[in-house]
């Protein structure tokens, strides 16, 4: 039997290390792939709270928001094929024209 | 005790696949490391008895999300990144900010008295508990109708994506 807590503090951890991935990282897809990193997080501790409470509208949740991240990895992707073309970089410190 | 060996093992090697992706500076190693991290949690999930959820998470997670990323990595001929010093607020008040946070957050959890029930897969009275039958008659009863808006999500995000990765000097509607 492993605790509830164990696979919640696991999300946290997942959590913390796709916002440290945020912060930290200079190239645009790396930072693409924290964000993916922090959902898979919160998909965990939706499934954790599932199984505790016998509720399958946790797994329900679960699936809006991996459809919401194919979404958003289509997008955001196709996006940054757009802004290579004009920028020809995948650094985010190059691409500050809205920077004061 | 076997699920708590497994939770353990699989646990780890998510977090080392979590710690990996940030020291690589290859995008293509932080990306294969992103797929260690869902095949992970997708054993996690088979272990709270999410069979289904599981399987998604490697076609749809793993599988297609990304193939996306490193077809993209490819066709961008990404190489290692440059470590720019970037911005100065985001060191100095976000990673203290963020282990602050999962510190208190995991003392908080560890502590909690709801925390220490035990969560053993599946109980023997519902085995379908996170099987397809289950799910899919609760989302298509329940859940239809966010369930439709989804898919007008997803198409225009099709859309989208074609509008934006399209050349520029191609026109709409003219061939090739």
């Amino acid at each position: 039997m492993v605790p509830l807590s164990y696979y919640l503090v696991l999300s946290a951890i997942l959590f913390a290390c796709g916002v440290t991935g945020f912060l930290i990282k200079r190239n645009i897809i790396t930072i693409f792939m924290s964000i993916e990193l922090m959902l898979n997080g919160v998909n965990l501790s939706f499934v954790a709270f599932a199984a505790k409470w016998h509720q399958l509208s946790g797994h329900v949740f679960v699936f809006f928001v991996m459809v919401v991240a194919a979404a958003e990895a289509a997008v955001g992707l196709a996006i940054i094929i757009a802004l290579f073309r004009t920028r020809e970089t995948l650094n985010i410190d190059q691409v500050n024209l809205l920077k004061l | 005790m076997l699920h708590l060996i497994l939770f353990s093992v699989f646990g780890l090697i998510c977090v080392a696949g979590a710690v990996n992706l940030l020291l690589q500076t290859h995008p293509i190693n932080s990306a294969l490391s992103l797929v260690v991290v869902m095949g992970s949690l997708a054993v996690e999930y088979l272990l709270l008895g999410a069979e289904f959820v599981a399987a998604v998470q490697v076609i749809v997670y793993a599988g297609a999300i990304m193939v996306l990323f490193v077809f993209v990595i490819m066709l961008l001929n990404a190489g290692e990144e440059e470590r720019t010093p970037g911005s100065r607020v985001s060191w100095l008040l976000g990673i203290p900010g963020v282990l602050a946070l999962t510190v208190i957050v995991c003392w908080a959890l560890l502590r909690s008295e709801t925390g220490t029930v035990g969560l053993g897969g599946v109980p023997q009275a519902d085995k379908a508990f996170g099987g397809a039958r289950d799910l899919s008659e609760l989302l298509f009863h329940q859940f239809l109708l966010p369930f439709e808006v989804t898919s007008i999500l997803v198409l225009i995000a099709i859309m989208g994506a074609v509008v934006l990765a399209a050349r520029p000097d191609s026109e709409p509607g003219r061939q090739g």
